[in-house]
């Protein structure tokens, strides 16, 4: 790159954004957070087989230590003010996983009492299909979200004040 | 059958005018009464015949099958006796209500909320009658027959148009 390199391996160079990206998508901490028996797929994924905890994804037990919330389950219209607190709670940035066929359409509920997709009230940015999905399709779904904070612009101005950050799945 | 069973053959004999039909099926013993003596009825089959729990109590939309709309259905089980019982009774659209059974089982609190909710029937003398599944500002009764099933404020799903 044209610098110099006096302290051999030991420095590496990098952008704020990238530094930035990479300890957000390293950390990817969840809402505990179930709502059905893709909640079950979930703790499955959460557990030792699959163990998230080697992406650093670790399950949070408060929505003020998240920063991502995995919509595991039909979401019922009596459920959705629930779902809209605990969101509201999370600090920013935040990022919304729909799981399965419930959260990304309202499934097999097509009736008066199911919300037709969690799009409808939150901003999602990884939809996972499956009834519900097994965890290798939960995991490649998780791996999409990192792509994607990988790819954003800005993450450290931002932060600090200046601009606002780009997502990145536009870019 | 049905006609020799202990609690229809007091029932009949004591609310002889009120009984408008008794059905076995599978062993099941169904007692259809009318409304206005439902209350002397539940609290004679408690009292006297030790019907002493309310297992069930729920309702049935017969919207263009039946001259009377809903069919309250009241499911009956007698701990000391091993025995089960329904009882029916008629509940027509206009005059939607019928007396609570609190006063006979305290457990009809929550059930006649249910059928309020669900079915919109009202139960006089109910202490507490507000929903209890939907939400409180929610607007109808799914469950009625008329109800449509997306919720009336959505086109059904017409299948892929692809």
């Amino acid at each position: 790159m044209g610098v110099d390199n006096p302290l051999g391996e030991n420095i590496i160079t990098t952008s704020l954004d990238k530094l930035v990206n990479w300890s957000r998508k390293s950390s990817i901490w969840p809402m505990t957070f179930g709502l059905a028996c893709c909640a079950i797929e979930m703790m499955a994924t959460g557990a030792s087989h699959n163990d998230l905890d080697r992406f650093g994804i670790i399950f949070r037990a408060s929505p003020r230590q998240s920063d991502c919330i995995i919509i595991a389950g039909t979401v019922t219209k009596k459920m959705l003010p629930v779902i809209m607190t605990v969101y509201e709670q999370m600090p920013e940035p935040k990022w919304v996983v729909a799981m399965g066929a419930c959260a990304c359409s309202g499934g097999v509920f097509d009736t008066y009492s199911v919300v037709q997709g969690i799009d409808e009230a939150l901003p999602v940015d990884v939809y996972i299909p499956g009834c519900p999905p097994r965890p290798e399709a939960l995991l490649f779904g998780l791996l999409k979200l990192q792509d994607k904070i990988w790819n954003d612009k800005n993450s450290f101005g931002s932060s600090i004040g200046l601009g606002t950050r780009i997502d990145g799945a536009t870019t | 059958m049905a006609e020799n069973n202990r609690a229809v053959l007091k029932l009949k004999e004591k609310f002889a005018a009120s009984i408008i039909d008794v059905v076995e099926f599978r062993d099941e013993v169904t007692v259809t009464v009318k409304k206005d003596a439902i209350t002397d009825i539940l609290m004679f089959l408690k009292q006297s015949l030790q019907y002493n729990l309310l297992t069930d109590l729920t309702a049935v939309d017969y919207l263009g099958k039946k001259e009377e709309r809903f069919m309250m259905v009241y499911q009956l089980y007698s701990i000391p006796n091993k025995d089960r019982l329904r009882i029916k009774t008629p509940v027509n659209e206009v005059e939607c209500k019928i007396p609570s059974a609190i006063p006979v089982w305290a457990t009809a609190n929550w059930l006649e909320r249910e059928v309020y909710d669900l079915f919109g029937i009202t139960f006089d003398n109910h202490p507490d009658l507000r929903r209890i599944l939907m939400t409180d500002d929610w607007v109808g009764h799914p469950l009625r027959k008329d109800y449509p099933l997306q919720g009336p404020d959505r086109e059904p799903y017409k299948g892929r148009l692809s």
